[in-house]
């Protein structure tokens, strides 16, 4: 029995394995629906890439396993986008750029503000409206 | 018996509430003994309206009021002891952020808002602003290093010309937060009437009131608490992000008289604090440079003030709640920069603080850039730390005025200032 899960992950690759055509692999070889949320490939530098994978629990194991071998570092639990929980002020001032409340308030009495990476889709503009820095592109 | 001419509200609630219960002395002696009962602003709503005014305020010592938000005003004189040789110092920079060197030899005066050396500014519209005073202050609270470059003219007693060192915090003979303005009683809203993007010093707004920034604690502001400034005065015992320190002055741009809520409550700047405090006790997680997209570089700031309950009346002042608070929404676009008095409407901090308002059938995102969960935590460590002992409150010596007005700057030909 199939079961179909989504997953978000990191990709960073050095220069060499950005020549693999990755994406499509993952798309052709394990019947794999890839949203591309962000990506930075430069010439013979590092690149990185924020995908979500959606297909079969284990064809999308097995593609993680491919990556890996095919030198991509995979971090299955980060965004690209890094929120420092230390430096948030919980001032709020992100919540109204915030488009899918990934950056939201916990209670509305202690007003804390905290940051779902599952639904955040890297748009960035929290990096632009965070007066204390506390939003980081991880690239 | 008096007669009084006015029918003002102060007066009738004086009258009504002239009992007078508690003395400073009395409140700090019980702190010392560790027995004085201390709620937090957010706290005394729900105990008064359980216990009754009467009881509460017989039970009750103090009521801790707390904020943390950007004050621009803010800055600190700092001493770094004499070089050998000795030079007096002109110019000076902080991680090449310049600092003002037109007092004695080596006393500095760093200011929040000063940009980093070649900061293009707003030349790229809109700028980052990334690293100022602000942020050279932080660092200072959170003991890292800072670079020192100083220049001079040289003098016979103080022939040094050139100077470039690294020092932390404890380098430093004095390090004494200054800040001419802090705690504005209450706080404009600001949205954007206009038809692009705006970028202010609170935050980005969109076009067509897409979203608005308010910046203030509501029930937990200390001067929201104490709308006629009857405790917090002059001499006046601070929390200052963590360190004990006082009101030395009226802030500038203090400006009492103003439009009030029956409750005494203003629904404008009003009221603001002079503040100052010894930087080397200071917490750093109360102490933050923030960055203004389009605006500037600023300092973020904690600030607890505790307000001795010497009677019913002070107390009733301290239960003011979020939905009993008023600020007045203005157009960033248009009326701020031209110095129009006009406003777009009111809205009292429960709505905003909802995530959405409705203004003209609109609705209109609503967020903060004052932390309420930051404040909420100050309220609560100025409470323990009365409650242990280590926190004294002092009587003013001088109270804050309650009904002075501000003046605008005329722009004049020469000879027209008389
Ligand atoms: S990157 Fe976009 S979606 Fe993710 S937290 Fe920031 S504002 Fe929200
Ligand atoms: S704007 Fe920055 S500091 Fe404020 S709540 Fe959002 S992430 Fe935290």
């Amino acid at each position: 029995m199939s079961n179909t899960i989504s997953k978000k992950v990191l990709l960073s690759f050095s220069g060499i394995a950005s020549d693999k055509p990755i994406v499509s692999e993952l798309i052709r070889k394990y019947n794999l629906e890839i949203n591309i949320y962000r990506a930075k490939i430069g010439n013979n530098e590092e690149g990185h890439m924020a995908i979500g994978v959606t297909g079969d629990e284990k064809l999308v194991n097995e593609s993680l396993k491919y990556l890996k071998s095919s030198n991509v570092e995979v971090k299955e639990t980060e965004t690209g986008l890094i929120w420092d929980e230390e430096k948030c002020a919980s001032c709020g001032n992100c919540l109204t750029h915030c488009p899918t409340k990934a950056l939201h308030i916990t209670d509305s009495h202690s007003r804390r503000v905290e940051f779902d990476g599952s639904k955040c889709i890297e748009c960035l503009s929290c990096i632009r409206n965070c007066p204390f820095g506390a939003c980081k592109s991880f690239f | 018996m008096h007669k009084y001419t006015t029918n003002s509200l102060e007066i009738k609630n004086a009258i009504q509430y002239c009992d007078f219960m508690k003395t400073y002395e009395e409140i700090n002696n019980k702190i010392e003994s560790g027995s004085a009962v201390v709620l937090t602003a957010d706290e005394v709503i729900d105990y008064v309206d359980k216990k009754g005014l009467d009881e509460a305020a017989n039970e009750i010592d103090v009521v801790t009021t707390a904020t943390f938000g950007p004050m621009c005003s803010s800055g600190c004189f700092l001493n770094f002891g004499h070089s050998k040789p000795k030079m007096r110092m002109t110019e000076v920079w902080l991680d090449d952020v310049m600092a003002y060197a037109g007092i004695a030899a080596v006393d500095v005066y760093l200011g929040a808002t000063q940009l980093r050396y070649n900061d293009p500014a707003n030349m790229n519209y809109p700028g980052d602003f990334l690293f100022g005073g602000g942020h050279v202050i932080e660092k200072l609270v959170a003991g890292k290093e800072v670079q020192l470059f100083a220049l001079s003219y040289g003098t016979d007693e103080y022939p040094l010309k050139e100077l470039r060192t690294y020092i932390t915090i404890d380098d430093l003979n004095q390090a004494i937060m200054t800040n001419p303005r802090n705690c504005y009683q209450n706080y404009n809203v600001a949205i954007n009437c206009s038809e692009k993007p705006i970028y202010t010093y609170l935050g980005k707004l969109k076009p067509n009131m897409k979203n608005l920034t308010y910046c203030s604690a509501g029930q937990l502001s200390p001067l929201l608490n104490d709308p006629y400034y009857k405790t917090i005065g002059v001499g006046s015992s601070v929390w200052l992000a963590g360190a004990h320190g006082h009101v030395y002055s009226e802030g500038t741009q203090h400006a009492s008289a103003c439009e009030r809520t029956e409750n005494g409550v203003p629904s404008e700047g009003a009221g603001t604090l002079a503040l100052t405090g010894n930087m080397k006790e200071m917490d750093p997680e109360f102490v933050r440079g923030v960055s203004f997209k389009g605006y500037g570089a600023s300092l973020a700031l904690g600030v607890g003030i505790p307000i001795p309950i010497l009677n019913k009346e002070i107390l009733k002042y301290c239960t003011v709640k979020n939905s009993e608070i008023y600020a007045s929404v203005i157009d960033y676009s248009s009326t701020y920069p031209a110095r129009e008095g006009d406003i777009v409407c009111k809205l009292s901090y429960e709505q905003l603080r909802s995530e959405e308002v409705e203004i003209n059938g609109k609705k209109v995102k609503s967020t903060s850039l004052s932390s309420y969960s930051k404040a909420l935590k100050i309220a609560e460590l100025l409470k323990d730390e009365i409650k242990k002992g280590d926190f004294a409150l002092s009587k003013p010596y001088k109270m804050l005025p309650v009904n002075q007005g501000m003046q605008p700057l005329n722009i004049k030909k020469q000879g027209g200032a008389k």
